[in-house]
C-alpha cells in the first residue's frame, strides 16, 4: 500500500513525520521533506551501513529492500516510504548469527573495501528470494545495478551461489583458491 | 647474519618451525609448514564489512556537526578578480565563508611540486577548482549559499592538450617547472643507443597513446575535521596517506604537527586516488578551528572527477633494434604527459614512464626522454600501477611487431629474453628474484596457447603480455633516514596482542597482513591479533598505501616487532621449562618445548611469566630499503626492495561488423613470492584484471570545449558513474589465476606485492588479441568499437597516433649500464667525479 506523494507545495525545509517500518522496528520521526530514503536512515536514524557512492542512482550502494523489491534508496523520497517496509543491511542479521550471505561474502572475499557491499548483499537477497538455485548468469543479471571496483566480481558470484548452497540446506562450498605452482631460486619451477 | 637467500624467517627462538611441527631436519625439503599464512581465513575485518558496520569517513557523525560546500571554478584558467562572499554569509546557518586568502601557504604531494592552495588563491586551473568554502548548519543550507558565492573571473587562454602546451608559452598555467607550460622534461642515456639502433639488423619504430582514466572508487571522499578534547585538531579522512595529509595539514594550518591528529578511517576503494592530501581536508581542519565545531564534507560524485589524479594519459615514440637472433640490442622512449593542472605526483609519474622499460626482458642499452606537461584539466596523478602501464602497453605490443616481424611465437621470444635473477639493469635497478618464466609458462599451459596462437581463425584470437611491478617505492616522498614503515605491539596478559601501525586500510586487506604476520610468528590464532591502524596518534608512521609498498615494508616491520615479542616469551619460558631457548616453539595458542610438546604453556600464560620477568611486554619493529646502487639524478624512481611479474593471456572475439570487442577469458599468472592469504590474492589479482580490461576497453577521463556561446570552457566529459563507462557484473569474463610461489628473500616470509602488478599485462594482451583475431593493430586505449572500425577501414589497417611533438629535451644525463664500466654515476652530472671518490671512501670503510 502506498502512501501519497509528498503534495508538491511542502517547502523543501517544512518537517513532515514519518511512521515506518525499518528492519522490523516500527519508527517514527519527523525528517525534512525533502529527504530521501537513503538520507533518512543514515542521518536521521543513523542507519549507515546504507551507503552512497553518487546519489544519482547509477552506483547501487544504496540499495535497501522496501515492500519486497529491491530500490535504490537514494532515488526514493523519504515520504514515499509512509507505512511501507524497508530491509537495510542492519537487518539481515537474524540475531547474533550472520545471514547465509553475510558469511558467504566473509568466506569467498567478497567484500573487499565492503562499501558497495550493503547494496550487493540485499541485491542478492532480493535474486534468492525469488530464484533460490540461481545460474551464474542470473546472479550477474541481478547484481547488474551494482557496480564494485574491487574484485572483478567472481568472488562476489562465487559467494551468492554459496549462500544460496547453504540456504537449501546443502553444505556450504569452500572458496575457489587460485592455483600454485612453486618456483626455483632462479624463479623457474622446480 | 641470515642466509639471504632465505626468506625473512621468524626465528629468533631459532630456526625452529612453529607449531607443533618438529623443526626441519637437514635434507629436508626447506618449505615451511605454517598455521595461518596461505590459508584461506576470513580476513580480520570482514565482519564490519558484511553487516555495514565499517565506519567510513562519511559515516562519522558528531554532535554540533557543521557541513561544508565548495565553490568550484566554472572556467578552465583565469585570475580571480574577486570574490564576493556576503551574500552567502548573510543566509540564516551560514558559519562561515572561506577563501584562498586564508591558506597563504601552497602545499602538495611532492617537495619539489608544492603547487596547491587549499583554496584557489590567486588564479584558476580547471573547471572544478576549489574557490571557496562555505560552512553551514544543514547540507542544503551550504548548498544553497555556496550558489550566492560571486566569484569575478578574468579569463587567460586554456591550455587543453600536451601539443598546445607545448606550442603555447604564455600564459602559463604555474611559474615554475621546466620553462613555458613544461612541468619536467629528463633525458637519461644508458649506453649509446642511437649507435645501437645503427647496428641492429632492424629497428622498429611506433607511436602508441594511453588514454587517462580515473580510478573511481566506489567511496567519495569525505572528511570530518573537530577540536578533540585532547587539544588536538583531528581530521578524520578518506586518505591512503594519513602521514603526507599530516605534513600537509601542518604546514598549511601553521599549527605544530604535534597538535595534529589524522585518522584514516578504512576506505572504500582508493587505487591511488587517495594518495595526495587534498585542499577539502585542509579547509574542512581550518573550518573547525574558526567555528569550533566538527565541520564535514562528503564530496559528491562529480567532485570525485575532479579531485582525480589519476592515469596520465600518455603519447609514447617507442623504437627498438634488434639483431639477427632476435635480440634487442636497444631501446628508446619517449612519452609526454598530460599531467593537468598541478603538480600532484606528476615529477615521479614521469619517471615511471621510463624506468621499469628494463625489467622485464634483456636490454643492454635504453634511452628514456620523459616530459609532463601542465595542461587546464583535472590534475592527474597515480592510479594503480602508476606511470607503468602506459610504457608497458607500448613495449608488449611492440614486443608483438617485433616477432611477428621475426617470424617467432611472441611467448617464447618473452621467456628467452627474459632478464636473469640476482641482476642489474642497464638503468641501475637490482632485480632479486624473478619469476616472469614461470609466469609466461603457466599462461602458455593453461590458454593452450601453443596449439591456439594463430589458429584460431577470423574474428577470435589470443594475445599475451608481460610485465612487472614494484614492491613499495625505495625511497620515500620527502628525503629523510627514517624508516618507511613501524609497527608496534603490545602482548596484554589476557593472550591478546595488539598492533599498531599508521598503515592506511584502503580494502586491499593490509590489516590482515597485519594479524597474519603477527599471529604466525607468535603461533596464535588472527583473531588473536588486534590491529589498531590509520591513526597519526596511535601508531608508528607507515607512509602509507601507495606504490605496492604495505605488504612487504609493514610486513618486515611486523615480522621483526613479533620476533622480538616472541624473543622476550622464549626467554621466559624456557627458564621455566629448564630447555635452551633455541627449543622453545610456538604455534596453536601456546609456548612449548619442541623436544615435548605437551611440556608448555598457554600464550597467555607464557606473556605474564615474560611480564613477571622482564616487565610490560611491547615491542617494535621497522623497516627501511637497502639503498639502490643507482647514482644519477633520477635514480630514485624505480628502486624497489623487490620486483613482482605478471603474465596474461587473453582471448577475445571481435565483431568486424560493430567492431566490439569481447573478451571471452583471462588466464593470469602473478609471481607473488608467497600468497599470505589466497582468497584475497585472488580478490587483488581479479581486481586488477578487472580495471585493466576497462582500461583496455571502455574507461577514459576524457574532455570537450563547450560551443563559444558556452564560454568554449574545457569541461569533464563524462563526470558521473552512467557516462564513465566501466565494466558492470555482466561484462566481466572469466579469469583463471594462478600463483607463482618463489620465496623473495627481501619479502617478510617471502611475500611480494600483488595489487598492483596484475593490471599491467591486461591492457596489451588486449590489443595483441585483437591482431591476432581480426589482423589489425590499435596501438592506442581504451580500443573502442569505433577504433576498431577505424583500424579495419584503414589501408595501413591501424588506428593510433603517427608522430610525436618536437619536444626541447634537456642535455641527457649519461649512465654507463654496469657492463660498460658504469658505476650508477651519470658521467657528465657536475661534480659526478668528487661524488665518485666520497662513495668509493664510503665503500671502502670498514
Amino acid at each position: 500500500m502506498n502512501a501519497p506523494l509528498v503534495p508538491l507545495t511542502v517547502a523543501p525545509r517544512e518537517k513532515l513525520r514519518l511512521a515506518f517500518t525499518v528492519n522490523e522496528e516500527a519508527r517514527d520521526v519527523v525528517v525534512a521533506s525533502y529527504k530521501t530514503l537513503l538520507e533518512v536512515l543514515r542521518e536521521d536514524l543513523g542507519l549507515t551501513g546504507t551507503k552512497h557512492g553518487c546519489e544519482l542512482g547509477e552506483c547501487g550502494a544504496c540499495a535497501v529492500i522496501l515492500d519486497g523489491e529491491l530500490v535504490l534508496s537514494c532515488l526514493v523520497a523519504a515520504m514515499e516510504c509512509q507505512g511501507r517496509c524497508t530491509t537495510t543491511v542492519e537487518g539481515l542479521r537474524e540475531g547474533p548469527r550472520l545471514h547465509p550471505l553475510q558469511d558467504a561474502f566473509a568466506d569467498h572475499g567478497a567484500a573487499q573495501c565492503g562499501y558497495g557491499t550493503p547494496g550487493m548483499l540485499l541485491a542478492a537477497k532480493s535474486l534468492l528470494e525469488r530464484t533460490p538455485d540461481p545460474s551464474r548468469d542470473q546472479i550477474a543479471e541481478a547484481l547488474s545495478g551494482q557496480i564494485c571496483r574491487c574484485t572483478g566480481y567472481a568472488q562476489i558470484f562465487d559467494a551468492v551461489a554459496a549462500a544460496a548452497r547453504m540456504m537449501r540446506g546443502e553444505p556450504a562450498p569452500a572458496p575457489h583458491l587460485p592455483s600454485v605452482q612453486r618456483g626455483g631460486s632462479d624463479g623457474r619451477p622446480t | 647474519m641470515a642466509d639471504p637467500r632465505e626468506p625473512r624467517a621468524p626465528s629468533p627462538a631459532s630456526g625452529r618451525a612453529n607449531g607443533n611441527v618438529p623443526a626441519r631436519a637437514a635434507g629436508e625439503p626447506a618449505e615451511r609448514s605454517f598455521q595461518v599464512l596461505g590459508k584461506p581465513l576470513r580476513r580480520v575485518d570482514a565482519l564490519g564489512k558484511v553487516t555495514g558496520e565499517t565506519r567510513f569517513a562519511d559515516d562519522l557523525a558528531m554532535p554540533g556537526m557543521l557541513y561544508m560546500k565548495l565553490v568550484r571554478s566554472t572556467v578552465p584558467h583565469a585570475r580571480i578578480l574577486g570574490i564576493d562572499t556576503r551574500k552567502a554569509l548573510a543566509q540564516d546557518g551560514v558559519r562561515a565563508v572561506l577563501t584562498g586568502e586564508s591558506f597563504p601557504l601552497p602545499f602538495g604531494i611532492l617537495p619539489v611540486s608544492q603547487d596547491e592552495h587549499a583554496l584557489c588563491l590567486d588564479k584558476v586551473r580547471f573547471v572544478g577548482d576549489p574557490v571557496a568554502a562555505v560552512v553551514a548548519t544543514d547540507e542544503l543550507t551550504a548548498e544553497e549559499a555556496a550558489r550566492l558565492v560571486e566569484v569575478r573571473y578574468e579569463p587567460l587562454a586554456t591550455i587543453g592538450s600536451p601539443e598546445e602546451a607545448l606550442r603555447v608559452a604564455e600564459p602559463r598555467i604555474h611559474s615554475y617547472g621546466d620553462g613555458g607550460n613544461l612541468h619536467k622534461a629528463v633525458a637519461l642515456d644508458f649506453g649509446d643507443v642511437p649507435a645501437a639502433l645503427a647496428g641492429a639488423d632492424f629497428v622498429v619504430e611506433d607511436h602508441f597513446f594511453y588514454q587517462g582514466n580515473t580510478h573511481l572508487p566506489l567511496e567519495q571522499h569525505a572528511t570530518l575535521a573537530y577540536l578533540g578534547t585532547d587539544g588536538r585538531l583531528t581530521i578524520a579522512s578518506s586518505t591512503q596517506t594519513p602521514h603526507y595529509l599530516h605534513r600537509a595539514a601542518a604546514k598549511v594550518l601553521e599549527l605544530p604537527a604535534s597538535r595534529i591528529r589524522i585518522i584514516a578511517p578504512p576506505q572504500g576503494g582508493g587505487f591511488g586516488g587517495k594518495t595526495d592530501p587534498f585542499g577539502h581536508e585542509i579547509v574542512a581542519a581550518k573550518a573547525a578551528l574558526i567555528t569550533g565545531r566538527p565541520v564535514k564534507i562528503a564530496l559528491t560524485r562529480e567532485e570525485v572527477f575532479y579531485c582525480h589524479r589519476g592515469r596520465h594519459p600518455v603519447l609514447l615514440r617507442m623504437r627498438t633494434g634488434v639483431d639477427r637472433s632476435g635480440r634487442i640490442v636497444g631501446h628508446s622512449v619517449e612519452s609526454l604527459l598530460d599531467g593537468g593542472a598541478y603538480g600532484s605526483y606528476g615529477v615521479a609519474s614521469t619517471f615511471y614512464t621510463g624506468a621499469l622499460e628494463t625489467v622485464t626482458y634483456q636490454m643492454p642499452r635504453y634511452q628514456f626522454r620523459g616530459c609532463r606537461t601542465f595542461t587546464n584539466k583535472p590534475p592527474c596523478g597515480p592510479k594503480r600501477g602508476h606511470g607503468t602501464p602506459q610504457p608497458r602497453f607500448g613495449l608488449e605490443v611492440q614486443i608483438d611487431k617485433i616477432c611477428e616481424r621475426l617470424g617467432r611465437d611472441p611467448a617464447d621470444w618473452r621467456i628467452e629474453n627474459a632478464v636473469a635473477p640476482d641482476s642489474l639493469t642497464a638503468n641501475w635497478l637490482k632485480i632479486r628474484t624473478i619469476g616472469l618464466v614461470p609466469c609466461l609458462q603457466a599462461v602458455v599451459e593453461a590458454s593452450g596457447w601453443k596449439s591456439r596462437f594463430r589458429k584460431l581463425g577470423r574474428g577470435r584470437g589470443l594475445g599475451i603480455a608481460a610485465s612487472s611491478y614494484l614492491c613499495g617505492a625505495g625511497l620515500p616522498i620527502y628525503w629523510n633516514q627514517m624508516p618507511h614503515s613501524g609497527v608496534q605491539l603490545l602482548l596484554d596478559r589476557s593472550g591478546s596482542v595488539t598492533a599498531f601501525c599508521g598503515a592506511s586500510e584502503v580494502g586491499q586487506g593490509s590489516d590482515n597482513v597485519l594479524a597474519v604476520l603477527v599471529a604466525e610468528v607468535l603461533g596464535i590464532d588472527i583473531l588473536d591479533v588486534k590491529v589498531v591502524t590509520g591513526d597519526t596518534a596511535l601508531g608508528p608512521v607507515d607512509l602509507g598505501s601507495y606504490s605496492s609498498r604495505v605488504t612487504l615494508m609493514m610486513g618486515n616491520a611486523a615480522v621483526e616487532a613479533a620476533q622480538r615479542a616472541r624473543e622476550r616469551l622464549a626467554e621466559a619460558v624456557a627458564e621455566r621449562l629448564d630447555v635452551a631457548v633455541e627449543h622453545v616453539g610456538f604455534g596453536r595458542g601456546r609456548v612449548f618445548d619442541v623436544g615435548d610438546p605437551d611440556r608448555g604453556m598457554s600464550f597467555a600464560d607464557a606473556v605474564q611469566l615474560a611480564e613477571a620477568k622482564g616487565g610490560t611486554v611491547g615491542t617494535v619493529g621497522s623497516y627501511r630499503p637497502a639503498k639502490s646502487p643507482g647514482r644519477f639524478k633520477g635514480a630514485g624512481v624505480g628502486p624497489s626492495p623487490s620486483y613482482s611479474y605478471s603474465a596474461a593471456v587473453v582471448e577475445v572475439e571481435v565483431d568486424e561488423q560493430t567492431g566490439i570487442v569481447h573478451v571471452e577469458k583471462v588466464w593470469v599468472a602473478h609471481d607473488i613470492g608467497r600468497a599470505l592469504n589466497p582468497v584475497l590474492v585472488r580478490g587483488q589479482i581479479e581486481g586488477s584484471v578487472y580495471m585493466g580490461l576497462g582500461e583496455a576497453l571502455m574507461e577514459e577521463q576524457a574532455f570537450r570545449r563547450l560551443p563559444p556561446r558556452l564560454s568554449r570552457a574545457l569541461v569533464h566529459q563524462t563526470p558521473s558513474m552512467l557516462e564513465y563507462k566501466s565494466l558492470a557484473s555482466r561484462d566481466m569474463p572469466e579469469v583463471e589465476s594462478i600463483l607463482i610461489e618463489n620465496p623473495e628473500p627481501n619479502g617478510p616470509f617471502g611475500a611480494k606485492e600483488v595489487g598492483q602488478g596484475p593490471l599491467l599485462p591486461i591492457p596489451p594482451a588486449v590489443a595483441n588479441a585483437v591482431y591476432d583475431a581480426i589482423r589489425v593493430r590499435v596501438d592506442e586505449v581504451p580500443i573502442t568499437p569505433e577504433k576498431v572500425l577505424a583500424a579495419l577501414r584503414s589501408p595501413a589497417r591501424r588506428y593510433g597516433p603517427a608522430s610525436f611533438p618536437h619536444v626541447p629535451w634537456p642535455e641527457p644525463l649519461i649512465v654507463p649500464p654496469p657492463w660498460e664500466g658504469g658505476d650508477g654515476n651519470a658521467i657528465n652530472e657536475p661534480g659526478w667525479r668528487e661524488q665518485r671518490e666520497r662513495q668509493r671512501e664510503e665503500a671502502a670503510k670498514p
